[in-house]
């Protein structure tokens, strides 16, 4: 089975963020980056359904140079190749913009199985796989938790989140796209040995005329959506905030709990 | 195009999703600003002609109800192609949805078969300069986008969990005209079934103290001070999604928009930043105290006491100081 993995870049959740001088973005100086965290997931998934059945797992990521290294990391834990669209005309798109661009680059080569990540920790749209499964018109799920492949590969058994506590089981036939929720499996880590042979293992650098995509049709210039600015978010009322060693801290705390909220 | 603001009522079992409810009142507010017409949409089987008697109650210009055998349970095939038909025919500015996990998976659908502008999880918006600019969460709720769609046609927007208020919501003087029309549109899936995601022993809903840790708490060993914690305040532990994620805590305790919503008398969040989807199932808590080593973490502006600072140090001191009040 061949499965493709769509991994994203995004800020590491835990890095302070500075919105940049022009507004528009956050400031990318200095800031540490990792694959998305849903995408760990979904490129464990991946390896899982190759090796039981003898596959192969190709990781897709868009976004600029930085993005190798997340690439080096995914081959590390068991990907075969990667493709980087890193040509600054593929930059900046919309979920419908990069998931046209994913699509094309996925197109070139025949697959089973989309995997991407539920939800990126910085756009947020929750919809790129989504839109590279309308592209390519396959089937697709979202917020997936368990995955069994059915009649020699040709359907999947999928579970699906549903709000409060309940899965909805369901049979989609393949190829398809399905998106992957945290908490699916547990991801690997890579070895000493995947590592070192991370460093010989291909990643491709296809521009937009090798898709088939024209100026106009990829990144910025094919967006929907215009990013106007980033702020941080009016605070409104907020908290109470307690300040000073701990112990002080802990003592006032348990003393307005018991006074003023009276919840003690 | 024309200036309809259509919603696109979700629906199980014949009635209306509470988010729902919700997008009908932002598209009456969004009818009014633009000086368009709201109007619902039901997608469904005969069952949810229930749904479109009951919104023709409300103060929309129509009721259409989409209706076909390939519709009558959801799948996101389904009621993309639905809806793009209907989209299509009519062509409304913009279509408004809940943010539900439904319309998340399928919307995107629907942009894309329409090559329509997306804008997912809107809390506002705001008219400036003859567009219409959205507001939505980005980079886990720390952030705020403003963004607005480019060119003509359609715009497609999901409107967040609360961002809305329901009883906002207007009737009608007279009842609003039911449109039927009929739709071809295939499911993409065959639906099994539904089941529960994991045994539930524990019910948080009716705990009235829960203490309720984040991926801060930094790995499974450190679980021993909020449990230190949650005895002395006589409390139920609870988490958000990572630590369940990591295997941490039992998936029975999280709490969120795919786990448990709690109310308790008294919420103590710790190492938790506050993602909507962690706050939606903790939101109606009486007392909401925070513990958090980042002031810029969401949690504070929803919270009623905050402390920045590492939990490893702030939980020891407040379970001692717990213990003494109870004692004394
Ligand atoms: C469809 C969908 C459904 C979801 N459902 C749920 C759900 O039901 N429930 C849920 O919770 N989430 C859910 N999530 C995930 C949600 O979006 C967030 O990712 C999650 O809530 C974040 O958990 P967290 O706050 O523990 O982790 P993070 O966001 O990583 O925050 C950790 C916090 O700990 C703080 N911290 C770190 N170290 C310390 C320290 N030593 N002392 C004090 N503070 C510290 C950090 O400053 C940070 O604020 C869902 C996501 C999706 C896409
Ligand atoms: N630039 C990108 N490169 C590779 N994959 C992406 C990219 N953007 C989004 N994805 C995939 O689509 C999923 C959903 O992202 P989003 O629609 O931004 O929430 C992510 O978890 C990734 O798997």
């Amino acid at each position: 089975m061949r499965i493709a993995v769509c991994v994203k870049q995004v800020p590491d959740t835990e890095a302070r963020l500075r919105v940049r001088k022009d507004g528009q973005w956050i400031d990318e100086e200095d800031l540490p980056f990792v694959i998305n965290e849903n995408d760990e997931y979904a490129l464990e998934e991946a390896l899982r359904l190759a090796e039981a059945t003898g596959g192969e797992v190709v990781v897709f990521s868009l976004g600029p140079e930085r993005v190798r290294e997340a690439l080096r990391k995914a081959l590390a834990v068991g990907a075969a190749r990667a493709v980087h669209l890193k040509d600054e005309a593929f930059l900046g798109g919309d979920a419908l913009a990069t998931g046209r661009a994913l699509a094309a680059a996925i197109r070139g080569e025949s697959f089973d199985l989309v995997l991407t990540g539920s939800q990126s920790d910085d756009a947020g749209y929750g919809a790129t796989g989504t839109i590279i499964a309308g592209e390519l018109g396959w089937p697709h799920a979202w917020l997936v938790m368990g995955v069994e492949l059915e009649d020699g590969g040709k359907s999947v058994k999928v579970t699906r989140e549903m709000e409060s506590g309940l899965n909805e089981l369901s049979r989609i036939g393949l190829p398809a796209v399905l998106q992957i929720q945290a908490g699916i499996n547990h991801p690997r880590y890579a070895s000493l040995k995947g590592i070192m042979q991370a460093k010989k293992k291909e990643i491709a650098s296809p521009g937009p005329a090798e898709l088939g995509l024209e100026a106009g049709q990829t990144g910025a210039a094919a967006s929907r959506l215009e990013l106007l600015n980033v702020a941080f978010p009016e605070s409104g009322e907020g908290a109470q905030m307690l300040e000073g060693e701990p112990a002080a801290i802990a003592a006032e705390l348990v003393a307005r709990l018991q006074r003023e909220a009276k919840v003690l | 195009m024309g200036n309809a603001i259509w919603i696109v009522l979700e629906h199980r079992q014949g009635k209306p999703h509470r988010m729902a409810l919700e997008a009908v009142a932002a598209g009456q507010e969004l009818a009014r600003v633009t000086g368009g017409t709201a109007e619902a949409v039901v997608v469904g089987g005969a069952e949810a002609r229930a749904v479109a008697d009951q919104a023709a109650g409300w103060q929309l210009g129509a009721v259409r109800f989409v209706a076909g055998e390939g519709v009558a349970h959801y799948t996101p095939g389904g009621y993309a192609g639905a809806l793009a038909e209907a989209v299509e025919a009519d062509r409304p500015a913009v279509v408004l949805f809940p943010h539900t996990y439904q319309s998340v998976e399928y919307v995107p659908r629907l942009a894309q078969a329409l090559g329509a502008a997306l804008v997912p999880e809107a809390v506002s918006f705001e008219q400036r300069d003859g567009r219409l600019v959205w507001r939505r969460p980005v980079l886990g709720g720390k952030l705020v986008a403003e963004v607005a769609a480019r060119g003509e046609g359609p715009v497609l927007v999901t409107l967040q969990s609360g961002a809305f208020a329901a009883d906002q919501l207007a009737a009608a003087a007279e009842p609003a005209p039911i449109l039927e029309q009929s739709t071809t549109a295939a499911a993409d899936r065959e639906v099994l079934g539904v089941e529960e995601a994991a045994e539930q022993q524990v019910d948080l809903s009716q705990a009235p103290v829960i203490v309720a840790v984040g991926r801060g708490v930094g790995k499974q060993e450190n679980l021993v001070l909020v449990r230190e914690l949650a005895e002395a305040l006589g409390a139920e532990i609870g988490a958000s999604r990572p630590v369940i994620d990591s295997g941490w805590l039992e998936r029975e305790r999280q709490i969120g928009s795919s786990g448990q919503t709690v109310a308790p008398r008294l919420y103590v969040a710790l190492g938790i930043s506050g993602a909507i989807q962690h706050v939606v199932g903790m939101k109606g808590s009486q007392v909401v105290v925070a513990i958090n080593k980042d002031p810029g973490a969401p949690i504070f502006a929803i919270a009623d006491y905050g402390v920045v600072g590492d939990l490893h140090e702030v939980v020891p001191a407040l379970t001692a100081a717990v213990r003494e009040a109870k004692a004394g």
